[in-house]
């Protein structure tokens, strides 16, 4: 494939200002015990945004003590449920109130449309932290009949100080899905954003004063994996751990979970989400879930719908419309609107997406769409696509984390069923078909987390969401997350009682 | 500020219907003298209403907007009943009598208020199941909105009645058309109005001042209502779901009288349980359903439970409810407080022995002495019947097997209150009481989350916590064959 033509791409100067950079500890923002700082790059132009205090492990033990007094000691676990909903749902207002500086932000930091953050991320991160406020006061326990002259019941109580360690995604989403429930059930956090997007969380910890949230109860590092992250997650004192990120550092993160403390530990993980187009599905309708399920977030999503399984039927037209449909996306300065493919994070990602597109040449997959660079400056890739993926290529079993589409072809149910789960990922899948018994068959059989049929990419507060396998441990909203955040007790005393 | 609010209500019950014949008068019950005149509602409005209230059900956007939508606007109305809350609690105590203090500063923003919000909370969490079923099946449940909600309401504890009312049904994705008390229309009226610059589409809430007969045998009766709510007298109860039975056999809810039992152990802080007692039975002068209304002492410390009741007794500061200071206010209206007067009688003839009170205050407003009668008798009318008044009655006990039986000794079953230190002894009264809501070494604790309703003839159903739900919401199984699972 020829480079692209396309020259530099105008970037604009970043229409909004970095004010938060420092470690939120005990309700400061306080510079590193070390002093040290890092540099968040703008990944439109490869430029230095800013230098972001950098939290090694003394930072870390800082911010745990801290925790640990406001847990054992602080009024938030000692609070109603009712009054912590109050100071979550008021957060939440003082974030909207600040609407267009922190949607800006989100954009500088990682890249990703304007537009998106607007109408998806920040409503999403609001919505998470709204649905889990009106949840502070309904977390039950029960009374229990059991088999004997007992009185016996449970008490749901909070877990006590939880580490949380998120990724570079979604930031907003992902921090808003792992504080609000963590909050909602009367705990305290230490919490540690991704190195490549410390600036949206630090901006929502700067209202947290007003909001009335007592100092102590969440504190934010930014830094890095390897120090903060991992001291984080052997901390003795951290009571819980839930890490969003690669399976490579998840096993880390519950390698060190164990050998620590024996922590409880919750991950969400990476995945190689099939999507499964039967040929009975309307193919326009198809096509557009698909590019969807991949390219969204520029691929960055781990649910990405990586290996688009098409059936032999509609196969070829299947690929000449998709490639069209890749062609057509937009991409520019995030800040514009209309944009809906910006760049890829950083460096690193950018050299592995396009290491993938090489890797994928030399396995012999048939490259139709994209490839290349875009432009000279940032981290533009072009939605690339693959045809004729056969299940024992890279490409076709390695999380690729960026805008490249694998797509294979296939039979039989029954044959898609096997491949499809024959891998050691099993966070989503996706299927695309008009019948019902198709769908209810498939649903069943696919080992994955989540299944969207005739639909992609559709999260909400009250759906569970987590992987299979190596996709993770545990699952992220709906009632039960607050079990991950809880302590069940049974409390048992001998009774006299008419009936039992 | 009184009269300010009353004339911007001058046609306040009028403002959803654009035609009305008739009205009545609200009366202060500390003057007797009327406050305003307001639109009564008759078969013809109520018609009206269910029509609106249809029209929003089946096809307006309350029932189809996401449930997050719908939380949002229900957490908007209660910052507007927040923002409203000392003309609501005005309004409350002119119309009933009850303390200003305690509606402005408990009623509102605790019991209205709040549920407000914690049914907001409810409403994107009405989760049905998918269920395993024995055979190659998929089900799922849903739990869908029941439709239009009828609900009918009592004059003890206006606005916060309404709030247990609406709040959850509406968090539910139903409409509703509400009758008040006749005896204290106002303060909702005030609140519907809220509701609208809440954002709460037209024909979603629909509220209607009118009388039992009527109106409220309207709504009970009419065809086109999904569910009934009462809550009132036992007798009304009766009456509200037999003509739910006779019309379309409408599900019904119904929160009714009670006679409810308080006992105290001797191994209780006899201070404490004095005051404790006082209060289960005194507050709002007396008009509750679960009013600790069967005091049981155990013989060895009745004497000085009779001498120390009646001292507290003495020092109730009976008053104009505006007044800070007042403990107790007069009584909702002139046939409550000949009812409460007559039993009073009735207690004398039948041989209890009147400690204290017994007579009305000064010649102006129902207002009444705290009254004790001891030595009450199972069999007494006064300690079998309802009084909802100022009326403590007193009776010995000496084991706890007979306490339980003599509590348990009656139609009602709404409440109970125990006042022990003993874990066994606790456990035990709570286990064996056959009651809706047992209070250990407390009582009228009324929490969003708690449950509350009767055993026995004191009612059907459970108001308020997770437990309200079920009342509204309809379940719909839904079931498809499934070929080859891969498992069952």
């Amino acid at each position: 494939m020829a480079p692209s033509t396309i020259s530099d791409l105008p970037i604009g100067p970043a229409p909004v200002s970095v004010k938060y950079t420092k470690l939120f500890i005990d309700g400061q923002f306080v510079d590193a015990v070390s002093g040290r700082t890092f540099e968040t790059l703008d990944p439109r132009n490869g430029e230095v945004i800013s230098k972001v205090a950098e939290a090694d492990k003394q930072d870390v033990d800082v911010a745990v003590k801290a925790a640990r007094k406001a847990f054992d000691h602080g009024p938030w676990p000692r609070l109603s449920g009712y009054a912590r909903g109050r100071i979550l749902l008021k957060f939440a207002d003082l974030l909207e109130h600040h609407f267009d500086e922190l949607a800006a932000l989100e954009t500088l930091d990682n890249g990703k449309p304007l537009d998106l953050v607007k109408y998806v991320d920040l409503p999403m991160a609001l919505r998470l932290l709204r649905s889990f406020a009106g949840f502070a006061d309904k977390i039950c326990g029960k009374t229990v009949k059991i088999d004997g002259p007992y009185h016996a019941y449970t008490l749901l109580e909070p877990i006590g100080v939880v580490g949380q360690i998120i990724p570079w995604n979604f930031p907003l989403i992902m921090f808003f899905l792992k504080i609000s429930p963590a909050l909602a059930a009367g705990n305290t956090i230490v919490l540690k954003t991704a190195e490549q997007t410390p600036l949206s969380a630090l901006f929502c910890a700067s209202l947290l004063k007003e909001a009335g949230l007592p100092p102590g109860v969440l504190n934010i590092l930014s830094g890095f994996g390897p120090t903060a992250g991992a001291a984080i997650s052997s901390h003795n004192d951290v009571d819980k751990i839930a890490f969003t990120g690669s399976t490579d550092v998840g096993k880390l993160v519950m390698e060190a979970a164990a050998k620590s403390n024996l922590k409880a530990v919750s991950l969400e993980l990476g995945g190689k989400s099939p999507m499964i187009v039967l040929d009975d599905a309307d193919v326009d309708v198809a096509v557009e879930l698909a590019h969807l399920a991949l390219f969204f977030n520029v691929g960055q999503c781990c649910v990405a719908g990586s290996r688009v399984f098409v059936q032999e039927g509609i196969y070829d037209e299947f690929l000449r419309k998709a490639a069209d449909r890749a062609k057509r996306r937009v991409t520019g300065d995030s800040f514009q609107s209309g944009v809906d493919h910006g760049p890829v994070v950083d460096q690193q990602q950018f050299d592995r997406v396009l290491g993938y597109v090489e890797i994928g040449k030399r396995e012999g997959a048939r490259l139709v769409t994209g490839g290349c660079r875009i432009g000279s400056r940032g981290f533009y890739i072009e939605p690339t696509i693959f045809a004729d993926v056969e299940d024992y290529m890279r490409i076709a079993r390695e999380e690729i984390f960026g805008p490249v589409m694998s797509v294979l072809k296939f039979r039989t149910i029954d044959e898609v069923i096997q491949r499809a789960n024959d891998t050691a990922y099993g966070l989503a899948a996706g299927i695309v078909t008009k019948d019902l018994n198709s769908a209810n068959r498939l649903t069943r059989s696919l080992r994955a987390g989540t299944v969207w049929i005739n639909c992609y990419h559709v999260f909400d507060p009250a759906l569970p969401f987590g992987g299979y396998k190596m996709s993770g441990i545990g699952r992220e909203n709906g009632k039960q997350v607050l079990y991950q955040y809880s302590q069940v007790k049974s409390v048992v005393t001998p009774v006299e009682s008419p009936w039992l | 500020m009184k009269s300010s609010i009353l004339n911007s209500l001058s046609m306040g019950s009028l403002w959803t219907l654009p035609l009305v014949s008739e009205t009545f008068p609200t009366v202060d019950p500390r003057t007797e003298e009327v406050l305003a005149d307001v639109a009564k509602a008759d078969v013809e409005d109520i018609n009206r209403a269910v029509k609106a209230a249809r029209k929003a059900f089946d096809h307006g956007p309350w029932p189809r907007m996401t449930a997050y939508e719908r939380s949002k606007i229900l957490l908007k109305y209660a910052d507007l009943l927040e923002k409203h809350n000392d003309e609501l609690a005005t309004l409350d105590s002119l119309d009933s009598g009850k303390l200003y203090s305690q509606s402005q500063g408990v009623e509102i923003p605790h019991f209205v208020t709040r549920l407000f919000r914690y049914y907001a909370g409810w409403a994107d969490k009405i989760h049905g199941k998918t269920l395993p079923a024995d055979g190659p099946h998929q089900v799922l449940t849903f739990h869908e909105p029941i439709g239009v909600v009828g609900q009918i309401i009592p004059w003890n504890f206006p606005m916060v009645m309404f709030a247990w009312k609406v709040a959850p049904a509406l968090a539910c994705g139903n409409t509703i058309v509400l009758k008040t008390a006749e005896q204290t229309p106002l303060s909702a009226c005030l609140a519907a109005k809220l509701a609208v610059e809440a954002g709460l589409p037209p024909g979603v809430l629909n509220v209607v001042s009118g009388f039992g007969e009527t109106a409220g045998a309207a709504i009970s009766s009419h065809m086109d209502i999904d569910k009934v709510a009462f809550t009132g007298s036992t007798e009304t109860g009766k009456l509200v779901m037999q003509a739910a039975a006779r019309s379309n056999l409408k599900p019904v809810t119904l929160e009714l009288g009670g006679k409810s039992p308080f006992i105290i152990m001797p191994d209780a802080d006899i201070d404490q349980a004095v005051e404790l007692s006082h209060f289960a039975l005194f507050f709002n002068q007396g008009q509750c359903c679960c009013a600790g209304s069967r005091t049981f002492v155990h013989e060895s410390i009745y004497d000085e439970y009779i001498e120390k009741a009646k001292a507290r007794a003495l020092k109730r500061v009976v008053g104009d409810p505006f007044k800070s200071g007042v403990e107790q206010g007069p009584q909702v209206d002139k046939a409550q407080f000949e009812k409460i007067l007559s039993y009073i009688d009735v207690g004398r003839h039948e041989g209890a022995n009147l400690v204290t009170g017994g007579a009305r205050i000064g010649n102006k407003g129902y207002y009444i002495q705290p009254t004790i009668f001891s030595d009450v008798k199972d069999d007494m009318a006064i300690s079998r019947d309802e009084i909802f008044g100022p009326v403590q009655a007193v009776t010995k006990f000496r084991t706890v097997q007979e306490a339980i039986e003599r509590a348990n000794n009656s139609p009602y079953g709404l409440a109970a209150g125990v006042f022990t230190k003993d874990i066994d002894t606790a456990n035990t009264f709570s286990r064996a009481l056959r009651v809706g809501s047992v209070w250990i070494n407390c009582y009228d604790v009324f929490d969003a989350a708690i449950p509350f309703g009767g055993y026995k003839m004191s009612g059907q159903g459970r108001e308020k916590g997770e437990y309200v739900l079920h009342n509204y919401t309809q379940v719909k199984a839904v079931v498809t064959p499934l070929k080859n699972p891969a498992w069952l």
